[in-house]
């Protein structure tokens, strides 16, 4: 592999967004058959870098040189017609055509006019790779999975002869990244070039020949992946001062606090989740994790315990009373709270400033007196929340749509956590933020921990998880594992909840 | 037996300006445009197309020029709404205000004129069948021709690969680009072709249904058409139920006040209105067919690049 030819070459790629250079003078070379990795923080320019190969945005400076020529990429329709694929993050595809509808969409009008043979040959190739499909399926109804396996198999019908793949395992079960890796390593064998970007170093160190990082938009090193450490590498993508993880000490669990009990909810949503049956409890001083792929139910599970939808019998109750029928605000007035997982439009209002937003949940802090706003201490009240948890902004005036994601999560957390909640439910709180700011979430959360709350962390990172909680399950299709001590829950054992198999382990101990 | 004849063929001669107008708008909301300048763009239809055949004397002449006239307005919606992404809402309502008006001041001249319309042709064999046949197959030229319209654009959605680049461009835009389909483009030809049917249908109304201009003789069905389209579930099957219903609610108030039934015009006028969305309300209760063929993207600009 050392010899091949150089399929990419990156020289002096340079990228300006109003105030930021998103792209300074990258360079990058990728092999023929190799599986490169490009990593970097959120903001770091791994997705301008990826959108400038695939002709979605243009560079203002630098060569594109494909295969030993020079080339431009107008536009994804020239990357295509290059060979070059891509599998987007969030996947580009239409969740009301077939399977084959949304591959014909890609490919050739005069290649797809025989759907028979289409079909055909997306069975052929999907199998060849390893990634049962059926074509005829809409992509509404498949799994997370299923989706990414349409995405590659449409560039590998276009025969692309470089695949570059954005964060693919994010929204997979651990066994479903074991099979796309075998699917990926196979097609490097064969010759097809894979630029494989994540965050996710173990991942990257068990697949990637080679590694590129990127730090707030410069090259920041190369390395070979398998020759360092996960740490090593975690280095070269933050910088020397900022720290990498948090130290998490043991919890002290107190008293059961939330107590839910057959938990049902039927969703009136064609494509939502409906919850079934769910049942945990959750003690003080304690922070249970729920993981799983998206789309299984968290949201609603979220809803349900935020008071957004209302149910009708006893199932959810906190500190010993029955909340099912209690809106939001009644169940924050009992010390309830929420980080939901979306920051702007449900966290906080996009166009209101810090401080108006502090009002939104923490009117009961004394901020209001008899319906009128209380100026003053809405803004010490915000100052506090900003200094307290290092959020970076121009001060309490600045909107919340003007922060970066990091930012204000961490205000929407300190928010909430300078309220002393009893229990605090967050969704994904660190998605999407930097390495600094998680390391600030993680640490708000175990302080808040340690305070006495109850924490309810549903996530879909599992590092995270293994890091953060004392106890945790998986959800899938709207049904809840049993929890388990995490520091006793397999890798294995928590992908197989994830993908819905609760009971396989009593039987393997059957069987045994 | 004729009076249930003559209603089955009034029926459909009173729902095929609607079916034609809904046709094209039912295109240019697949691709994600909404345009609420359907009224607009078939009083200056009907209008432009009475002139033409009124000081030529040729009908092919005025259905050509009524089509032109309802491309032309609609392109200038296109450009506001799809070039410069401004807001499609506001960019259709101004469209409607502007042809209203625009269509009164030219017509201004001509109320009162009369012209020889559009005759009935019975199609041999067919027209022999009893009842239907003399209702659906002695008809005039544009019904006939309506119905092919339906035809392409039920087949046209449904197998061609323009239908599922119009399908795939409605649903996301952004993933559209993403695989290198040209959305602007599209959406120009979905708008233009909603145009060309609501000055179509215009036509039908001032040269057919009743050969003659008078100020606002739309009498709101573009904005039935609108409102047709989606309780329609963007299905052109129901598209033309939902067309046909209404023609059979104005007949029926005709006959009722022809059988001396006392009671308001006002309240009997808006009987086909109120039955349509009804009925059309009824028949959309299935979510899971109704999401798979809403285009979730309408209403929203794009801009490619961003």
């Amino acid at each position: 592999m050392a010899v091949s030819a150089q399929r990419l070459k990156l020289q002096g790629i340079v990228k300006d967004y109003p105030g930021c250079r998103a792209n300074d003078g990258v360079d990058l070379t990728v092999g023929a058959g190799e599986i490169h990795a490009l990593l970097g923080e959120n903001g770091a320019g791994k997705s301008t870098l990826m959108k400038i190969i695939y002709g979605v945005v243009q560079p203002d400076a630098g060569r594109i040189v494909w295969n030993g020529h020079p080339v431009t990429v107008e536009n994804p329709a020239r990357a295509r017609q290059l060979g070059i694929g891509m599998v987007f993050q969030h996947f580009s595809l239409f969740e009301t055509l077939t399977v084959a509808e949304n591959i014909a969409l890609g490919l050739p009008a005069d290649e797809v006019r025989d759907r028979g043979a289409l079909e055909q040959r997306i069975r052929e190739v999907s199998e060849h790779y390893g990634m049962a499909l059926d074509p005829r399926r809409f992509v509404s109804t498949l799994s997370m999975g299923e989706r990414q396996r349409v995405e590659i198999v449409r560039c590998l019908v276009q025969e692309s002869t470089l695949l570059i793949l954005d964060e693919p395992t994010s929204v997979l079960t651990p066994q479903e990244v074991a099979t796309l890796f075998k699917t990926l390593r196979k097609l490097a064998r064969d010759g097809c070039s894979i630029l494989f970007i994540s965050h996710k170093l173990e991942e990257v160190r068990s697949l990637c020949d080679q590694a590129t990082v990127l730090r707030q938009g410069r090259v920041s090193g190369h390395c070979q992946p398998k020759d360092l450490s996960a740490s090593d590498i975690a280095r070269l993508m933050v910088g020397d001062d900022t720290p990498i993880a948090t130290q998490v000490s043991a919890a002290q669990p107190g008293d059961t606090l939330l107590q839910v009990q057959e938990l049902s909810w039927q969703t009136g949503d064609p494509f939502g989740t409906s919850l079934k049956n769910i049942g945990f409890s959750l003690r003080a001083g304690e922070i249970v994790g729920i993981a799983g792929v998206a789309g299984n139910g968290q949201e609603e599970l979220l809803k349900v315990l935020s008071g957004e939808i209302t149910l009708k019998g006893e199932a959810i109750r906190f500190t010993g009373e029955a909340i099912d029928r209690l809106p939001p605000g009644a169940r924050r007035a009992r010390g309830l709270a929420v980080v939901p997982e979306e920051r702007l439009g449900r966290g906080a209002v996009p166009v209101m400033s810090l401080a108006d937003n502090a009002l939104l949940t923490a009117a009961g802090q004394g901020l209001v007196r008899r319906g009128v706003i209380r100026r003053q201490r809405v803004r010490e009240f915000a100052r506090d929340v900003i200094s307290r948890f290092g959020v970076r902004c121009s001060g309490e005036q600045s909107s919340a749509s003007s922060l970066s994601g990091g930012n204000l999560q961490k205000y929407i957390l300190g928010r909430e956590a300078c309220q002393s909640p009893r229990l605090l439910v967050a969704s994904h709180p660190t998605w999407g933020v930097d390495v600094g700011s998680a390391v600030a979430i993680h640490q708000a959360l175990v302080k808040l921990r340690d305070e006495g709350a109850a924490i309810l962390l549903i996530s879909e990172d599992l590092d995270e998880l293994y890091q953060l909680c004392h106890r945790m399950g998986a959800i899938c299709n709207g049904r809840l594992s049993p929890l388990a001590p995490a520091s006793e829950l397999s890798i294995n054992q928590l992908g197989q909840w994830m993908a819905g198999n609760f009971e396989v382990e009593e039987l393997a101990d059957a069987a045994a | 037996m004729d009076l249930l004849t003559n209603i089955l063929a009034a029926t459909v001669v009173a729902g095929t300006p609607l079916l034609l107008v809904a046709l094209g708008e039912l295109i240019c909301e697949r691709s994600g445009v909404l345009n609420l300048g359907q009224e607009g763009m078939m009083l200056m239809g009907a209008v432009a197309g009475f002139i033409a055949t009124l000081s030529t004397g040729s009908l092919a002449a005025g259905v050509v020029v009524a089509m032109l006239t309802g491309l032309a307005m609609s392109m200038l919606f296109a450009v506001m709404a799809v070039t410069l992404s401004a807001n499609q809402y506001a960019a259709g309502l101004a469209l409607t205000i502007f042809g209203t008006g625009l269509s009164a001041f030219v017509g201004a001249g001509f109320v009162g004129q009369s012209i020889e319309g559009f005759e009935k042709i019975a199609i041999p064999l067919l027209s022999d069948l009893p009842v239907l046949g003399r209702a659906l197959f002695t008809q005039d030229l544009l019904v006939y021709f309506s119905w092919l319209v339906f035809a392409g654009v039920a087949l046209f959605l449904r197998f061609s690969r323009g239908g599922l680049v119009l399908r795939a461009v409605g649903e996301s835009p952004g993933a559209a680009n993403a695989n290198g389909l040209r959305v602007l483009t599209v959406r120009y030809l979905a708008v233009a072709f909603g145009g060309a049917m609501a000055g179509l249908a215009g036509a039908y109304l001032s040269l057919a249904y009743t050969p003659m201009w008078t100020e606002n003789m739309t009498s709101g069905r573009g904005w039935i058409a609108l409102a047709l389209v989606v309780f329609a579930s963007w299905r052109p099957g129901r598209l033309l139920l939902g067309a046909y219903l209404f023609g059979a609610a104005s007949i029926l108030h005709l006959v009722l006040q022809g059988l001396g039934w006392r009671s308001p015009t006002e309240l009997l006028a808006m009987l086909p209105y109120v039955v349509t969305i009804l009925m059309l309300i009824l028949l959309s209760f299935d979510p899971v067919r109704t999401r798979l063929n809403t285009p979730l993207s309408l209403g929203q600009p794009y801009r490619p690049g961003h």
